[in-house]
């Protein structure tokens, strides 16, 4: 029983990332981009949380840190450059 | 104990999947990019640590250990995930990224105007 509801939020979790990457594919605007795959990531997260239940084991924690980290600093990186169109400023006194 | 935890733990791991698949469904149906961002930033974030909450609690009860790194990532999506659809809104608003057109109000343009 408590597979087969580990099975149906796994499959529940695929079902709301090919939603996603509908939205990535069509989206109209580039920040519809980038929002659709912030959620892809934050969705990539609870599926190793998921799997790693599956598994039994807890090997796979450092894994849901990093990829949480990622996606923070992808999102940051990317609404940097579409704001300013520069990520990291070349002049110190402005 | 053990079969009562494995309960929670399958209710709170169908819940995050739910309201991830809410978010799935609020980025396809909503018109324009802020109203998109309102469904993903929340939604997302709460589906994701509600199975993160359900991953601690089986780790808890597989190991008998409390594995500290899955509450440091809760907190840790908690704190940026909004943030970031903050940015992102932010930079799409200043990039000129039109509002739905059935929008009403927009106090930013109003208060730039000035």
């Amino acid at each position: 029983m408590f597979e087969i509801v580990l099975m149906i939020s796994l499959f529940i979790i695929s079902l709301a990332m090919l939603g996603l990457i509908y939205r990535v594919i069509k989206g109209p605007t580039i920040p519809d981009r980038v929002v659709a795959l912030d959620a892809l990531g934050i969705n990539l997260v609870s599926i190793i949380a998921i799997v790693s239940i599956f598994l039994k084991t807890t090997a796979f924690l450092d894994i849901i840190l990093l990829i949480g980290i990622l996606a923070f600093i992808g999102t940051v990186a990317f609404s940097k450059y579409l704001e300013k169109g520069v990520i990291m400023e070349r002049d110190r006194n402005s | 104990m053990t079969e009562i935890l494995k309960f929670f733990i399958g209710l709170t791991v169908l819940t995050g999947a739910l309201l991830s698949l809410v978010t799935a469904f609020g980025l396809i149906r909503l018109p324009d990019v802020y109203t998109r961002n309102h469904a993903a930033s929340k939604s997302a974030t709460l589906g994701v640590m509600l199975v993160l909450l359900g991953t601690l609690l089986y780790a808890y009860q597989d190991t008998g250990s409390f594995h500290s790194r899955l509450l440091l990532g809760i907190a840790f999506i908690f704190m940026t995930s909004p943030v970031a659809g903050h940015l992102i809104s932010r930079a799409a608003y200043n990039s000129g990224v039109k509002l739905w057109g059935n929008s009403v109000r927009d106090d930013l343009a109003k208060h730039r105007k000035k």
